[in-house]
């Protein structure tokens, strides 16, 4: 039986890392940084990126393109465009539970350019994404700079995203999430055989977080075995920071392994862990073998439940499974085709991948109404389920 | 307010940005080496007093490297019958993959083998790639570090000036 | 959490200051760049399958409450 005390959730008074101070900060880090002490660097290569990716599990298929191709405009510009699609077939189980299957498509379109000035590389982007009851905008600016005889690379990132919620069948229904995201990273070459990364990202967001048609469910104050449905209520901020830590070292008959771990906090009360290994094996000089593995651990929201005792027993409630209690495993393997220095036309390299993993998520506290069988509310099996991804990538650089 | 910050972190990038050391300037007597070509021989920079050399540390790891690469070989076969040569060191550990690349893109210039990088060492190799322009009299006179485009147009001016000597 | 960072942060800046001007000049960097050969190949890159990498992160972002520090870059050839 899952009957939480209703811990009330102080919403008004919400951290809020963006101050002035802090914005004269980064731009002190950035004047410091863009310096004649740093040595330059160079832009991303000319390349046509064509990915299929295709997610299926759950209950879902998404599968679509993503197509980024990139040119320089002279020695010191580079611009570049992204087309993605995703496809969306859903019967998942939060559909199942509340609805029925639905099939939906999201079109997301980015432009962007780079600048390369003497010592630093300074890119600007903007990302549209469009589907009938979401639009997302971002806009985005990084500042990346090599110093250190090229051992080192800082980057400073900064993110602004709006966004506008809608709801099928409600044409009024209208409500505005806003978004900005602060990022620091940092590179660093230790030996000839080995790197190290560590980034540091603050999130925060504000408006309309919750999704409007997922459902509560409450305890029938009239039927002990039956539950009633209610709409979801989160916070309207949020604030989350992650800090992470890799490491690549090179081994010596041409492979690599990578660790990689992550930390991550919010204002909702959800922690998690994850971590990443990973090994690369070339095989000859055009083919690889990649390997990894991933295991990730998160802790609830203050506010989630899967089952609320009575309706309204909270300020804020969550029965959304991706802010439970739960684990996940990730097994991948890949296979990469590398041609240096190509014969055909125009095309100075070509890379294919063909990337394949398979997830498994396991949640503590999330059950599965639809389950077969009867059961009390409450008592009904955990969730679990397992996914594909495929990722079938081709890039051509001229 | 995030207009603003964009617009004074741009501001001050730009100001803070200072102008990048090309095609230096100097006067200094270039270290003595011998490397082994691709052809076989051993090749020493003394035997080249008397003409222009153009001494060009590269990688097949190294992109700008790769992309000069095809320029310097015009400028060679353009000035060489002036007393010019481009002495062109590779620094791949890997010998086969230099060679992979330079079937697929062949120059005419003479390439030496540096695998322990004495040579770079000597030469204090701050950037890949680096040149080093060396006039008749063996001394060092201009030096590039890195490649963009439009550096080739540096090179055949310095190389003009260095062939008139 | 965010207060450890509010104060962190400047020191952290003015660390990365000095390492980034010649304040510790007896450190000189220890990796040359012609000995880049092994980080500038394609098994050492923390990114090496383009938009197939982003889409990955995306994956997970829309399946569990996480987000960020998903990606990095750096290493590589450091030409130029």
């Amino acid at each position: 039986m899952v009957l939480k005390a209703a811990p009330e959730v102080d919403v008004a008074v919400t951290e809020r890392p963006v101050s002035v101070r802090s914005a004269v900060w980064l731009v002190v880090l950035l004047g410091l940084l863009i310096s004649p002490w740093a040595m330059a660097a160079t832009l991303p290569v000319d390349k046509v990126d064509m990915l299929y990716h295709r997610y299926e599990g759950g209950g879902m298929l998404i599968d679509g393109p993503s197509v980024l191709v990139r040119k320089s405009v002279g020695p010191q510009v580079s611009v570049s465009g992204q087309y993605y699609v995703d496809s969306v077939s859903a019967a998942s189980v939060d559909v199942l539970a509340t609805a029925s299957e639905y099939k939906e498509e999201r079109t997301e379109l980015t432009a962007g350019v780079d600048y390369l000035y003497e010592r630093s590389i300074l890119s600007l982007g903007f990302t549209n994404s469009s589907e009938n009851d979401y639009e997302a905008n971002t806009v985005y600016f990084s500042v990346s700079q090599e110093f250190f005889g090229g051992m080192s690379t800082i980057t400073l990132g900064y993110a602004n995203g709006w966004d506008e919620v809608g709801q099928r069948g409600n044409d009024s229904f209208e409500e505005d999430a806003d978004r900005r995201n602060y990022q620091l990273g940092l590179s660093q070459v230790i030996t000839t055989n080995s790197l190290l990364g560590f980034d540091l990202e603050v999130v925060t967001d504000e408006g309309f977080l919750q999704n409007p048609y997922r459902q509560n469910r409450y305890i029938d104050p009239g039927n002990p075995n039956n539950f009633l449905y209610q709409a979801e209520r989160y916070p309207e901020t949020r604030t989350s920071y992650s800090l992470a830590a890799r490491g690549l070292y090179y081994l010596p008959y041409r492979a690599s392994i990578r660790a990689e771990y992550r930390y991550y906090g919010d204002t909702w009360g959800i922690g998690s862990n994850t971590y990443e290994l990973a090994y690369v094996h070339a095989l000859n000089p055009r083919w690889t073998l990649e390997g990894k593995a991933r295991y990730y651990d998160q802790d609830q929201a203050d506010f989630y439940s899967d089952l609320y005792a009575f309706k309204n027993s909270q300020t804020h409630l969550a029965r959304d499974k991706e802010m439970s209690s739960f684990s996940g495993i990730t097994l991948g393997g890949g296979l990469v085709y590398e041609w240096k220095q190509t014969s055909l036309p125009g095309i100075s390299r070509l890379q294919a991948s063909l990337l394949i993993d398979w997830l498994d998520f396991d949640y503590d506290n999330f059950r599965d109404v639809t389950a077969p069988g009867n059961y009390l509310p409450g008592e009904e099996p955990l969730y679990s389920f397992d996914a594909f991804v495929t990722r079938a990538s081709l890039i051509l650089e001229y | 307010m995030n207009n603003v910050m964009l617009r004074i972190v741009l501001s001050l990038s730009l100001m803070l940005g200072a102008a990048a050391v090309q095609g230096k300037d100097m006067n200094e007597p270039a270290p003595d080496f011998t490397l082994k070509s691709r052809q076989g021989d051993n090749l020493r920079l003394e035997d080249f007093r008397g003409q222009v050399v153009m001494l060009n540390f590269w990688a097949s790891w190294c992109g700008p490297c790769r992309q000069e690469m095809p320029l310097m070989d015009d400028i060679y076969q353009q000035y060489k019958d002036l007393g010019f040569t481009v002495l062109a060191v590779n620094v791949d550990e890997n010998r086969d993959e230099a060679h992979r690349f330079l079937d697929k893109v062949p120059v005419t210039y003479p390439i030496l083998y540096d695998p322990e990088s004495q040579v770079s060492e000597q030469y204090n190799v701050q950037a890949m790639p680096t040149t080093v322009m060396i006039d008749r009299n063996g001394n060092a006179r201009f030096v590039h570090y890195g490649y963009k485009p439009g550096y080739e147009d540096d090179y055949e001016q310095q190389i003009r000036q260095l062939v008139r000597e | 959490m965010v207060k450890a960072l509010k104060t962190g942060l400047p020191a952290l800046v003015i660390v990365l200051a000095m390492f980034a001007t010649s304040g510790c000049s007896d450190i000189k960097p220890w990796v040359k760049p012609y000995e880049r050969d092994k980080l500038a190949d394609p098994v050492m890159s923390l990114s090496r399958h383009g938009n197939a990498d982003a889409y990955m992160h995306h994956v997970y972002q829309s399946r569990e409450s996480s987000r960020g520090s998903e990606g990095g870059s750096g290493g590589g050839c450091g030409c130029n």
